[in-house]
């Protein structure tokens, strides 16, 4: 293996012993647990971003009979798959996140929304809360939290879309403003973070801010885990150091081939080989929920395009038009410039409609579709025409 | 064999008859009977005192929630492009070729359905399917000849 400066970090899966953490939660003010998460510097683990003290602090300011604190463990972004192993191997420290968070913003509900593929992991999930609640129980915290499950949606990962679907009803996204935090779940003040977010608060509880700072770059603190797959020879789940660039990444996980790289799934960014070195993997360059997804110079571009434009006509829930005759229109488009009805200046329509999707679309979904089309139709046009 | 209104009575008894109840109560039926059939999105409407059209609608928007007839194993390979780089089209071929099936459609004896899904979150495993809910990766053809053959003894 060549020698890299990618640095390989172990906080998410490190074992801890939950109920010494709380312990000093819960001799905390909830305010200076806002404060300490957000010295830390974290932000929502998820792929949007949002520093993660501010969320808990705005939510903790509401004033409101009942709040929420949700874990999204909807993980349906192609090539991410960490939550699932979180889930499966340190769910008692989700748990704790979550309760952190309830001392934090004064909650007594809970609600863990984990998507149906991952069903199999309730019999395991299910007895780590019997545990979990024994402790509340012994720390005389009333909070008490509850799994509900997905049904195959992808939207469902989007938050307003997460509490439809939680109250009964379709999964469609709601407008924003008002925010999560003033009017979430049942209209109530609520705080939703990933599974991933939630597991770093624990270790920021456990060892200080200043520890997970110093991880890192100035826009992105700290460590993050990456789903790695594609054409690579390692692929699985490595927690790395932020701040890393393409290069540093292909030349740890490549298979010496590495033409694309894929960073944030479908709805992430395509780098291609010429942007490598200059790219930061990160909030200063492209953001990701850990997917990071390899193409060695055998894959055609046209077919990875083409997947994720089926998937998101799939999974698009057809509420605005913009992004529900959009995708249908830019997949078409794709085909139809294949097969030479239409002539390559059709990309530059097809470029236009992927901006206004960007700008009119209601939620993340129709928005971000745009990132992968534009950024693999931009640097591998030849692909795309022949 | 408890008739459907009973099944939907347990269920709403068990997750209560408030909105919030529909999807788990949907998700059982689907558990319990593989699909969700007009009659039963009718009886559950009933229960919850809403509109059927809103169960309907409910229904119709989730894809694991089916409202058509499946088998008692439902097989869902992953289509995205991980699994599809990595030989999905082999596996897909090879159930197609033992149950004599394409994807959507359902074995005459109702054992089995086959479908295909979006990403399961498996990608590092790749190619990966779900029968029910339990995922199988790593799969090669030889592979899933094997667990297929311990499905059809079933």
């Amino acid at each position: 293996m060549k020698n890299t400066h990618v640095k390989r970090v172990d906080l998410i899966f490190e074992r801890t012993e939950c109920k010494e953490v709380f312990a000093k939660v819960i001799t905390m003010k909830p305010d200076d647990i806002c404060q300490e998460i957000l010295e830390s510097g974290l932000k929502g683990r998820g792929g949007a971003g949002f520093p993660t003290g501010l969320k808990w602090r705005f939510t903790a300011l509401e004033e409101s009979d009942e709040k929420y604190v949700i874990c999204n463990a909807d993980e349906g972004e192609p090539g991410t798959f960490k939550d699932r192993q979180i889930l499966d191997e340190v769910p008692e420290k989700v748990f704790c996140g979550m309760a952190i968070a309830s001392r934090a913003i004064g909650a007594r509900t809970g609600i863990v929304y984990l998507r149906g593929e991952y069903k199999f992991l309730l019999p395991k999930l299910n007895k780590a809360l019997d545990e979990f609640h024994k402790l509340m129980k012994e720390f005389k915290h009333d909070f008490e939290v509850r799994i509900r499950l997905g049904s195959g949606a992808y939207i469902c990962g989007e938050e307003s879309a997460l509490f439809e679907s939680i109250e009964g009803k379709r999964g469609e996204p709601r407008n924003k403003p008002p925010y999560p935090t003033t009017s979430g779940l049942f209209s109530k003040p609520t705080l939703i973070n990933n599974v991933e977010t939630l597991d770093y608060c624990v270790m920021i509880m456990k060892y200080g801010a200043q520890h997970f700072q110093e991880l890192g770059t100035k826009d992105s603190r700290g460590s993050k885990v990456f789903s790695v797959s594609g054409d690579t020879p390692r692929a699985g789940i490595y927690e790395l150091e932020l701040g890393m660039t393409v290069a540093q990444f292909v030349a740890e996980f490549g298979d010496g081939d590495t033409k694309a790289v894929q960073v944030g799934g479908a709805s992430g960014f395509c780098v291609p080989r010429k942007r490598f070195d200059e790219t930061i993997i990160g909030f200063e360059g492209v953001p990701t929920g850990g997917s990071m997804k390899l193409f060695n110079s055998s894959r055609s571009m046209y077919n990875v395009l083409h997947n994720y434009l089926e998937f998101f006509t799939e999974e698009s829930c057809g509420q605005c038009t913009p992004c529900r005759v959009g995708c249908q229109q830019l997949l078409k488009g794709v085909e139809a410039v294949k097969k030479g009805e239409k002539t390559s200046k059709y990309l530059d329509e097809l470029l236009k409609l992927s901006r206004t999707m960007k700008i009119a679309s209601k939620c993340g979904l129709g928005q971000s579709v745009g990132n992968a089309f534009s950024s693999i139709v931009e640097n591998f046009k030849e692909e795309i025409i022949y | 064999m408890e008739t459907v209104q009973d099944l939907v009575h347990v269920l709403a008894d068990k997750h209560g008859r408030t909105r919030e109840s529909l999807l788990p109560i949907l998700q059982d039926i689907v558990e319990e009977r593989r699909y969700l059939s007009k009659e039963v999105m009718v009886d559950v409407a009933r229960e919850l005192d809403i509109s059927a059209a809103d169960v309907f609608g409910v229904a119709t928007f989730y894809t694991f929630l089916d409202t058509v007839e499946r088998g008692k194993y439902v097989i869902r390979v992953c289509k995205t492009i991980s699994c599809s780089m990595k030989g999905k089209g082999d596996v897909l071929a090879t159930i197609e070729e033992m149950l004599k099936i394409k994807p959507g459609e359902t074995t005459p004896d109702k054992k089995f359905s086959l479908l295909e899904t979006n990403c399961i979150g498996w990608c590092h495993k790749a190619p990966a399917i779900l029968i029910n809910d339990t995922p199988y990766t790593e799969l090669t053809p030889e592979k899933v000849t094997e667990i297929l053959r311990e499905y059809i003894k079933k």
